[in-house]
C-alpha cells in the first residue's frame, strides 16, 4: 500500500487542490470510464433489475419503461428464497434454486482436494531437481487449455453406453471393477465426476505456483536451525512450512471459495457435457441464471439470482477477513 | 528458482519425489494424448477401441476389387498369414486361404485365428474437421471470408478479438496504473480500493446488465460487444500498479526537471522499465480471452461471429457422435493456445506470483 498522501494545506487555493487531479485525469479516463461504464454501474443496475419483472421486450422509447419494466419490488426474491404452506406443509417456492445452490456447495467440495494437492505438487516441485520447470508446465496444460476441449475429451472418458466404453471405465474394469459407474448419465455420480474433473484441471494451476512462489519465499536457514535441533520432515512441515504458508493458503482459499460459487469450469462443463442434467444434478447456480436470463429471457429474475450470489460471495468474503484473518500467521 | 542450490538429496528421496512427479504428469499428459489418439482414428474405430491408444484397424489386403482381412493361424504345428473368409452360415469357423493367390481353403477353429492390425493414421480427420462441412459460412471477418470453412471465421475472428482486447486493456491498465502509482491527487486511495473491491463481484452480476444494454441497442452480434466491454481490467490496473510501484522515482524526477511531460515520463521511462510486467499482463490478458466461454455464448448467436471455444462448442452439437472429428477440432482449437502459453509461461507463472503475495 502507498504511504498516506500528504493533507492538502487549508490555504491553498481550490484551483491548486484541483490541478493535480486534472493532471491525472487524462491517465485515469480511459480505465476510467470504462470501469464505470462496463463495471460499477452494471453493478448497480444489476440490483435496480432484480426489482423488476423484465423480459427483454425491447425499449424503444423512455415512455415504454413503465410498461415493459414492470417495477415488482422484491417480488422476485420472494419467489427466490420464500417459501408457502402446501398441503399442510412449507414448501420452498423455487425449490430449483435450493437444489441448484445445494449442487454449487457440493461441487465446492472439490476445493479442498484441489488445494491440498497444489500445496502436495509444490512442496514437490520446490526440491529444486533437474527438470521440475519441464513438470510445473505439464502440470499448469489443463489450466490454460480451453476448457470447451477439456470438457470434450473429458466427456469421452467418462463415456458408458452398452457398447461403448469411455477410456476411464475401461481402465477401471481392466482393474476389476465389474460394473463401473455411469458418471454422466448418472445423478448420483455426475457431480463427483464433475469434481474429478475440476480437481484435474485446477490442481497444477494457479494454487500450486502460489504455493511454490510461497515455498521459495521461506528463507533457507529456518531448515536448517531445525534440521540443527534434530526436527523431522513432518515437524518441519507442521512447525515451520505450514505457518509461513499461512498467508498463501488464506488467499488461495479466498480465491478459490470465491471462483466457486461462479464455477465458469462447471458452468461450460455442464454446457457442454450434461445440459446440466442428469435430472438436474450438474445444474450450478451460473447455469440456473444463464438459462433464466438467456433461455428464458427472464432478466429480472436472473439478476435476483445473480444477487444472491453476490451476497453469498460478499458475506463469505466478510467473514473470512474477518475471522480467517487471525488463522494467518505473518512471520 | 534464483536461490543457492541446496545441498544434495540422497538417491532414495530423488527416486521417490520423480517417480510421484511422473505419476501425476502421466495423469495429467493422459487425456491430451487420448485427444490425439482418438484424432487420428477412423469414424468406425473411434468408437470402438477405446482401449487401444495407437490408432490400428484390421490388416487387409485386396483382393479383386475386395478388401479382405488377414490374420495369423496356428495349426499344424506351424504360424502361418492368411486371409480371412467366412463359411456361410457357420459363423463360429473361418475359412483361410494361406496365399489369395493359390485359393487353397482351409477350414480351422476360430481360436486359432490371430487377426492381423495395422497403424493407420487418419490425418485427414483434421482436414475433415476443419472444413466441418455441415457449418460453412457465407460472409465472415469484414467480408474477407467469404463461403469457407467456419473455423477459418473462427480462428480470425478469436484473433481479431483477443488481440485488440489485449492491446485495450495493456493500454487503458497501464495509463491508469501511472496514475495510481506515479501522480497523487485528491481520492486516489480510495478510488483504488474501489477498483480493487469490484474483483470480488462475480462476473454474472456486470454481465447480465451489460447483455441487457447490447440487446437494447441491438448491439449484441458484433465485435464491439465482444470486445469493448472487456477492454477495462481492474485486474490489469492492480497489477501494473503493483510492478510500477517498484520503479525508482528519482529517474522520473530528473525527467521531470528537465520539463518532461507527465505523459512522456509514461511513454518513455515507466513502460520501457515495465516489459515484463507488461508481458505478465499481456499473457494473462490474451489466454483469458482467447479461452473466454460465457461472454461470447451470451452476445453472440450468429455463426461467422463466433469464436473458438464457442464455435467448437457448435461443432459439438453438429457433431455429436463423431468422436474423432471432435478430438481433431479440440486439438486445432487447443494448439495455439498451447504454443502462446509456453512462449510466455515464464512472465505467466510471475504475474500469478505477484498478483498473490501482494494481493
Amino acid at each position: 500500500m502507498p504511504a498516506p498522501l500528504a493533507e492538502p494545506s487549508p490555504t491553498r487555493s481550490r484551483r491548486a487542490r484541483r490541478r493535480p487531479f486534472l493532471q491525472a485525469l487524462p491517465f485515469l479516463l480511459p480505465n476510467l470510464a470504462g470501469f464505470l461504464i462496463f463495471t460499477l454501474l452494471p453493478v448497480l443496475a444489476c440490483f435496480a433489475l432484480s426489482l423488476t419483472d423484465y423480459r427483454l421486450a425491447p425499449i424503444q422509447h423512455l415512455s415504454d419503461l413503465r410498461e415493459r419494466v414492470p417495477f415488482v419490488g422484491l417480488q422476485n426474491f420472494a419467489n427466490l428464497l420464500g417459501r408457502h404452506e402446501e398441503a399442510g406443509r412449507m414448501v420452498a417456492n423455487d425449490a430449483d434454486f435450493w437444489r441448484y445452490l445445494g449442487n454449487t456447495l457440493f461441487l465446492m467440495l472439490g476445493i479442498p482436494v484441489s488445494i491440498g494437492g497444489s500445496l502436495f505438487l509444490a512442496l514437490l516441485l520446490n526440491q529444486r531437481l533437474r527438470g521440475m520447470v519441464i513438470f510445473r508446465t505439464i502440470y499448469f496444460l489443463p489450466t490454460v487449455s480451453s476448457a470447451v476441449a477439456v470438457c470434450i475429451v473429458w466427456k469421452w472418458i467418462l463415456h458408458q453406453q452398452p457398447n461403448e466404453v469411455g477410456l476411464l471405465n475401461s481402465v477401471l474394469t481392466t482393474l476389476g471393477v465389474s460394473s463401473p459407474p455411469h458418471w454422466l448419465g448418472d445423478p448420483a455420480w455426475a457431480k463427483p465426476a464433475f469434481i474429478i474433473m475440476a480437481v484435474w484441471v485446477g490442481v497444477g494451476g494457479y494454487n500450486c505456483v502460489l504455493y511454490l512462489a510461497g515455498l521459495q519465499g521461506i528463507p533457507e536457514e529456518y531448515y536448517e536451525a531445525a534440521a540443527l535441533d534434530g526436527a523431522g520432515a513432518w515437524a518441519r512441515f507442521r512447525h515451520i512450512t505450514w505457518p509461513l504458508l499461512s498467508p498463501t493458503t488464506f488467499f488461495v482459499v479466498t480465491m478459490s471459495i470465491i471462483a466457486g460459487f461462479q464455477g465458469s469450469f462447471l458452468f461450460t462443463a455442464a454446457y457442454m457435457m450434461t445440459g446440466g442434467g442428469p435430472a438436474g444434478a450438474t445444474t450450478t447456480l451460473m447455469l440456473y441464471i444463464y438459462n433464466n436470463a438467456i433461455s428464458w429471457h427472464q432478466l429480472g429474475y436472473a439478476a435476483a439470482i445473480a444477487c444472491v450470489l453476490f451476497v453469498l460471495v460478499f458475506g463469505f468474503t466478510l467473514i473470512n477477513w474477518r475471522y480467517g484473518q487471525r488463522l494467518v500467521h505473518y512471520s | 528458482m534464483s536461490s543457492p542450490p541446496r545441498k544434495r538429496r540422497g538417491l532414495g528421496l530423488r527416486v521417490v519425489v520423480y517417480l510421484a512427479l511422473s505419476a501425476v504428469g502421466v495423469t495429467m499428459l493422459l487425456p491430451f494424448a487420448w485427444m490425439v489418439s482418438t484424432s487420428l482414428k477412423s469414424a468406425g474405430y473411434a468408437a470402438e477401441s477405446t482401449s487401444r491408444w495407437v490408432p490400428s484397424e484390421p490388416a487387409t489386403v485386396e483382393i479383386g476389387g475386395q478388401a479382405c482381412e488377414v490374420a495369423r493361424v496356428r495349426g499344424a504345428g506351424e504360424e502361418r498369414v492368411a486371409v480371412i473368409g467366412y463359411r456361410p452360415g457357420e459363423a463360429e469357423v473361418q475359412a483361410l486361404a494361406p496365399s489369395p493367390r493359390a485359393g487353397q481353403r482351409r477350414w480351422v477353429a476360430e481360436a486359432d485365428v490371430i487377426p492381423l492390425r495395422e497403424v493407420k493414421l487418419h490425418w485427414e480427420n483434421y482436414r475433415e474437421a476443419w472444413r466441418a462441412e455441415g457449418m460453412r459460412v457465407g460472409d465472415a471477418f469484414f467480408g474477407l471470408v467469404r463461403n469457407a470453412s467456419a473455423f477459418l471465421a473462427f480462428y480470425l475472428n478469436s484473433i481479431f478479438v483477443s488481440v485488440c482486447v489485449t492491446l485495450g486493456t495493456v493500454f487503458t491498465s497501464s495509463l491508469a496504473a501511472f496514475a495510481f502509482s506515479r501522480m497523487r491527487f485528491p481520492g486516489r486511495d480510495a478510488m483504488f480500493v474501489g477498483y480493487l473491491a469490484t474483483l470480488m463481484v462475480p462476473a454474472i452480476v456486470i454481465m447480465l446488465p451489460v447483455y441487457l444494454l447490447l440487446s437494447q441497442l441491438r448491439m449484441t452480434n458484433t465485435y464491439a460487444a465482444l470486445i469493448v466491454p472487456a477492454m477495462f481490467s481492474a485486474y490489469g490496473t492492480f497489477l501494473l500498479r503493483q510492478f510500477f510501484m517498484t520503479i525508482p522515482k528519482e529517474l522520473e524526477d530528473a525527467a521531470v526537471i528537465d520539463g518532461a511531460s507527465p505523459f512522456r515520463v509514461y511513454w518513455h521511462i515507466v513502460l520501457p522499465l515495465s516489459k515484463p510486467a507488461l508481458a505478465t499482463l499481456t499473457t494473462f490478458v490474451f489466454l483469458h480471452c482467447w479461452n473466454e466461454f460465457l461472454w461470447p455464448l451470451m452476445v453472440v448467436d450468429s455463426l461467422p461471429l463466433k469464436t473458438l471455444p464457442i464455435g467448437l462448442a457448435h461443432f459439438q452439437d453438429s457433431y455429436t457422435t463423431e468422436y474423432h472429428l471432435l478430438m481433431a477440432a479440440s486439438v486445432i482449437v487447443m494448439v495455439p493456445v498451447l504454443i502462446v502459453f509456453l512462449i510466455g509461461q515464464r512472465y505467466f507463472v510471475r504475474g500469478i506470483a505477484l498478483s498473490g503475495l501482494k494481493g
